[in-house]
């Protein structure tokens, strides 16, 4: 049941599979280990980020594509279920058109990138990316009667959705549901030959793999759940914004998230977004303490001072860059705690 | 006289602005192991690549089985029924020897009889089944190259210098596993530079210089013929030995 659930995927690995246990079970029980608005808040947000997270690893990790437009399939989910909620009220119909016409958008989009790009080097992709999800940022930000511009939108959601445990469960389930899918997919023949064309485009080829194809659908995939993580969101915030789905500033923590957890290992994007997340939403807080307890000492308490917190997570990316080239799952992996 | 299983005639290959294949004209007979010999840089492994597609011919025809194939793409020759065994044991390092196997069964699983003659010829796979194909030594990756190649039986298997940089005990291995694919009528087309395995294998031979076919007949004619093989190859098969 479990080897079924998982795909045969086990994070091998004692110390991994006592983190993921804490993480699934600190998600799990969220409202009611941790009460408040602020904890749980950061729980839904961990939860839509390792979905997030999990579907650019399948490109990043798995495929070994580089593209700087989850965000903006991201963003299309949250503005989908936005605008359809704010054009439509606050109905369950509006939310299921909202987020088809996001996935159909995205799926058309992430279908045509795909076919267009993916022929050419891997730099040229990336940079094809960019400009893309830049004109998507510069479009939500000029129609703003439609998306509220720079200001985003804000909405109400169906009945049950007010619930703040009813919205936090949907999230969680849908995340958890969708990571557990991934997982099925990248253990898959199809996750197969993605592995392969990272290792080897030639050599797949050679083994009569389309690439371009697989490329393509694994584009798609990707942009399928980055796109239901943005729907997440903007169900658990309901609001969107650029800020809170767009930005490039989120692209970076994708990034940083997948590197963190280990390219190329699922688990890996749930403890990276779990790290990094509570690092952002708690570090400045360990940092006011960590400063009010070295005050009087020299230079210690302006190094500590909570308005630092961004330099500290520099250097804590650093050191995991340094000391767990291959992420977190895998320096555990290798070392076989 | 049965149709031959490739056929290349008047091939040529431009790499960036060098002319590497200029006209290149041979048969591959079916059922039979090919050896296609020649000095470093005479364009074999080109070749094998503009069979599979890799690199595009500028000039010329490919036929296989009949059919043309100078202008397909490489997955598409692929799923013709070609494997390819590229030099330096063109294996997924990151990737298990089970799953390097899988990976070249199309139906995601090798038949399971298929496999157990493979673990026959090659033993080594089924102890390192589980283990990452990059750990292996250099012999047991370049069996995990021919195991991937032989997986499902194939009409045409290219093989790009099979012995390169293997010892002696290696070859000798890798000689009784081409003598056991022989058994199986496998049109073979193997890219060699050790001349006693081509001897101990080939069929047919078609050596090649300067990018052209110079010479195409039986290998044991060639194997008897000291002063062709000086003339062709540099060498003698006694100053080889």
């Amino acid at each position: 049941m479990l080897a079924r659930m998982l795909s045969g995927d086990f994070p091998r690995s004692r110390v991994l599979t006592a983190v993921l246990l804490a993480i699934l079970i600190g998600l799990a029980f969220a409202p009611f280990i941790f009460p408040g608005t602020r904890s749980l808040n950061v729980a839904a947000k961990v939860a839509v980020f390792v979905l997030l997270v999990a579907s650019y690893d399948l490109l990043l990790g798995y495929t070994g594509i580089v593209s700087f437009a989850h965000t903006m399939f991201f963003g299309i989910g949250g503005y989908g279920v936005g605008i359809a909620m704010v054009k439509m009220g606050a109905g369950w119909g509006a939310l299921a058109i909202g987020a088809a016409a996001a996935l159909t958008l995205s799926l058309a989009i992430a279908l045509a990138i795909g076919l267009l790009s993916l022929r050419v080097r891997a730099i040229f992709f990336a940079m094809i990316t960019l400009a893309v999800a830049s004109f998507f940022q510069i479009l939500a930000s000029q129609l703003s009667p439609l998306t509220g511009g720079e200001d985003g939108i804000t909405f109400r959601l169906p009945e049950p959705l007010q619930s703040r445990l009813a919205a936090y469960y949907l999230v969680f389930a849908v995340a958890l549901a969708l990571f557990l899918l991934l997982l099925r997919v990248v253990n898959s023949p199809f996750g197969r030959v993605l592995l392969s064309i990272r290792e080897n485009e030639f050599r797949s080829e050679a083994l009569g793999y389309r690439v371009v194809t697989y490329r393509t659908v694994a584009n798609c995939l990707a942009a399928l759940g980055a796109t239901v993580a943005g729907i997440l969101y903007a169900i658990w915030l309901r609001y969107t914004g650029p800020d809170t789905t767009l930005s490039f500033d989120i692209m970076i923590d994708i990034l940083l998230m997948v590197v963190i957890g280990g390219m190329g290992t699922l688990y890996g994007s749930a403890v990276g977004a779990t790290l990094f997340v509570v690092a952002q939403n708690y570090l400045q807080d360990l940092m006011k303490l960590a400063s009010g307890a070295a005050k009087g000492l020299p230079l210690l308490p302006d190094l500590l001072h909570p308005d630092r917190w961004l330099l500290w997570l520099g250097l804590l990316f650093i050191v995991c860059v340094y000391y767990f080239p291959s992420g977190i799952v895998g320096r555990l992996r290798a070392r076989g705690l | 006289m049965p149709e031959p299983m490739l056929s290349l005639a008047g091939v040529n290959t431009h790499i960036a602005q060098y002319h590497i294949l200029q006209g290149v004209d041979f048969e591959v007979p079916r059922g039979a192991l090919t050896m296609l010999l020649g000095r470093n840089g005479a364009g074999k492994t080109t070749c094998l690549r503009t069979i599979m597609g890799l690199w595009r011919a500028s000039a010329g025809s490919i036929r296989m089985d009949g059919r043309e194939i100078s202008r397909a793409a490489t997955p598409d020759v692929a799923q013709l029924g070609v494997a390819y065994v590229p030099e330096n044991m063109g294996i997924f390092a990151g990737l298990t020897v089970s799953e390097n196997l899988r990976l070249a069964a199309r139906s995601g699983e090798p038949d399971a009889g298929r496999l157990e003659w493979i673990f026959g010829l090659f033993p080594a796979m089924k102890t390192f089944w589980n283990a990452l194909a990059g750990n292996l030594s250099g012999g047991q990756k370049q069996m995990l190259a021919i195991a991937r190649a032989i997986v499902e039986p194939r009409r045409l298997l290219l093989v790009d210098e099979p012995t390169k940089g293997l010892a002696p005990s290696i070859i000798a291995n890798m000689v009784e596993a081409f003598r056991e694919l022989k058994r199986t009528d496998t049109t073979v087309l193997v890219v060699e530079q050790n001349f006693n395995f081509a001897k101990a294998l080939g069929d047919t031979v078609a050596v090649m210089d300067s990018g052209r076919i110079v010479h195409t007949g039986r290998m044991d004619a060639l194997a008897a013929d000291s002063a062709l093989q000086t003339k062709l190859l540099g060498l003698s098969l006694e100053a080889h030995q």
